[in-house]
């Protein structure tokens, strides 16, 4: 859902290019990468596109109390989002009760993302990202930070009504009252949601990786809006360090039997697979909807294998015991426990208020025309 | 003078789902705003150390209470350690809990300590011996440490529901839990499936 709102058009059509095409966000990207060498900035010769020069935080150092204290914008300006910072955008976005959301990311001057793993991307630190949620304006804006001593940390801002500035949201979150919101109640997480779901896998970025930024863009995806950076634009810039060179050759892109089941793949990957995956830092049981690169292309055979006729480790008295029934969606788990708010069955377990009705009809439908017996691997037809 | 078992028991209780309850708020403040110490896995202590230091807590820290189910005995109820933290007997089917009259009460409990009734709906204690299919064996650590320190099943899920004190147990040290977590690894594997928390019985719609 765009913004309507005139301070965040103001946003994006700002120098930051946050909705502009690669194009022309690589173009300003560029500009402001050479401004910020011109003037110095950097002790390697000046700092690449998209990187921030500045130490990184220590554990010791108090989180900011307000947004326009944290680098997002140029000067400190709450109307201008620096123009050095990454926009970036996953195909696979979170559902998060159809918030408008906008990202940016910030890596310290001359270094690099350690791209060597695919599945995880390791980031410096002084890495921040800072994500925008709102509806007809700007509510809040999160970010995370990776400090000195590797740790992270996650704060989330509340913008104020005039749109000035945003102020720093008390640790244990809090619910307001919100006319946009579906439910007409909005809910800021407290520091423990934020990891809850950050820090069930290998890296805490959850959206900026090599499948959410493929040029392989997928159409069917829901939620997603225009692509900004991608792998190939990061790669072009210099930096993402030790990248395989497959994962350029053929983009990362999820391989399935039809465009439906692509999405919903992805759909799985970018709302579930972030606790649901294979990490050893997720949930301990045998599900793992994380569509994770191995050899040399997406492995989609593993998330259809743990979903496919298996039993639920944990299955309340009433609900049907199998994750997935080929062609039966009544006696599915999955769509069952997406469908439900209740705290005791709910997925996923926070972040959102209301059901996603788009993704619970792609998934809904993936297992409706699901064949009683799938073939363990097959490839969507053409390309 | 010999404290009666059921007095024991009732005060047991008082504490499990008072404490939290007056806790739970402040504290979610206080320990987000404080980082959580570096890994336990620091520290000097051996292991032997580490799992008879998670026994003592274990056994002090009222994990029994709830965790073990418990049986009626010529003294009165005590757990039955044959079943130690094995959590709700998956045999001890409950039938539907008896609705209370409007009023101050507000909760009910099973003979065996294991299953409670709320405004929450139906809990019933986990099985936290180490087998891998209805117990804790496939949990790490920080699956272990995540649940208390969040109130949140396995870290990340679900609510944890009452009567577990976890606002009281998430000011443990790392070395405590991670303590804990060992000495549960080291008790006997019981096979045991605790059934899934049951959700509150529909609210009749008032009339008028």
């Amino acid at each position: 859902m765009p913004f309507r709102n005139r301070f965040f058009r103001r946003l994006l059509s700002g120098p930051a290019g946050i909705a502009v095409s690669g194009l022309v966000a690589g173009l300003a990207l560029s500009l402001a990468g050479a401004t910020r060498a011109d003037a110095g900035a950097g002790m390697d010769g000046g700092a690449r596109p998209g990187t921030q020069a500045g130490a990184a935080a220590t554990i010791g150092d108090a989180l900011p109390a307000r947004l326009s204290e944290t680098g997002l914008f140029r000067d400190g300006d709450p109307a201008r989002v620096d123009p050095a910072h990454l926009a970036y955008s996953p195909q696979y976005p979170l559902w998060t009760d159809g918030a408008g959301k906008q990202r940016w990311l910030s890596l310290p001057a001359g270094r690099t993302i350690d791209a060597s793993d695919p599945n995880a991307w390791q980031f410096p630190p002084g890495t921040r990202l800072w994500k925008t949620f709102g509806y007809q304006q700007p509510v809040e804006t999160r970010m995370i930070e990776r400090l000195a001593n590797g740790q992270w940390r996650y704060a989330t801002y509340l913008w104020r009504e005039d749109g000035s500035d945003a102020d720093l949201a008390p640790a244990g979150g809090r619910e307001l009252a919100l006319a946009d919101a579906p439910t007409g109640r909005y809910r800021l997480p407290s520091r423990e949601d934020c990891t809850a779901c950050h820090e069930g896998t290998r890296t805490p970025v959850l959206g900026f990786s090599a499948l959410q930024l493929s040029p392989e863009r997928d159409p069917s995806a829901p939620a997603a809006g225009p692509g900004n950076v991608d792998l190939g634009d990061l790669a072009g810039r210099g930096l993402l360090a030790g990248l395989p060179a497959a994962l350029l050759r053929q983009p990362p892109r999820i391989p399935a039997r039809s465009a439906e089941e692509r999405a919903t793949l992805g759909y799985l990957h970018g709302n579930c697979g972030h606790c649901h995956n294979r990490s050893g830092r997720g949930v301990p049981v045998p599900l793992s909807l994380a569509a994770l690169w191995q050899g040399e292309g997406i492995d989609a055979d593993s998330i259809r294998a743990s979903l496919v006729g298996r039993e639920a480790r944990y299955a309340s008295a009433g609900l049907p015991h199998r994750l997935v029934a080929p062609g039966d969606v009544a006696a599915s788990l999955l769509p069952a426990r997406m469908r439900s708010r209740e705290p005791h069955l709910r997925m996923p377990p926070l972040g959102t208020q209301s059901v996603d009705e788009q993704g619970l009809a792609l998934v809904d439908h993936w297992i409706a025309t699901m064949p009683s017996s799938p073939p363990p691997s097959a490839q969507e037809p053409a390309r | 003078m010999k404290r009666s078992p059921h007095l024991s028991l009732a005060v047991a209780m008082a504490l499990l789902t008072a404490v939290p309850l007056v806790l739970s708020a402040s504290d979610t403040a206080k320990a987000a705003s404080n980082p959580v110490e570096p890994g336990a896995s620091g520290s000097e202590l051996d292991l032997a150390s580490k799992v008879e230091r998670g026994r003592y807590l274990v056994e002090t820290s009222a994990c029994h209470d709830c965790h073990t189910p418990w049986v009626m005995g010529p003294e009165g109820p005590h757990p039955d350690m044959s079943r130690a933290l094995s959590g709700h007997p998956e045999d001890l089917v409950m039938p539907p809990a008896p609705t209370l009259p409007e009023g101050p009460w507000i909760a009910q409990f099973s003979a065996s300590n294991t299953a409670w009734a709320g405004p929450w709906g139906v809990s019933y204690t986990a099985n936290l011996t180490p087998d891998e299919d209805t117990g804790l064996g496939l949990w790490t650590f920080d699956n272990f440490r995540d649940t208390i320190r969040h109130g949140r099943h396995l870290g990340r899920g679900r609510p944890v529901l009452p009567p577990m004190p976890w606002a009281v147990y998430r000011n443990m040290t790392d070395a405590d839990l991670e303590a804990i977590y060992l000495y549960l690894r080291t008790v006997p594997a019981i096979r045991n499936k605790v059934p899934e928390p049951e959700l509150p019985a529909p609210q009749p719609a008032v009339a008028g």
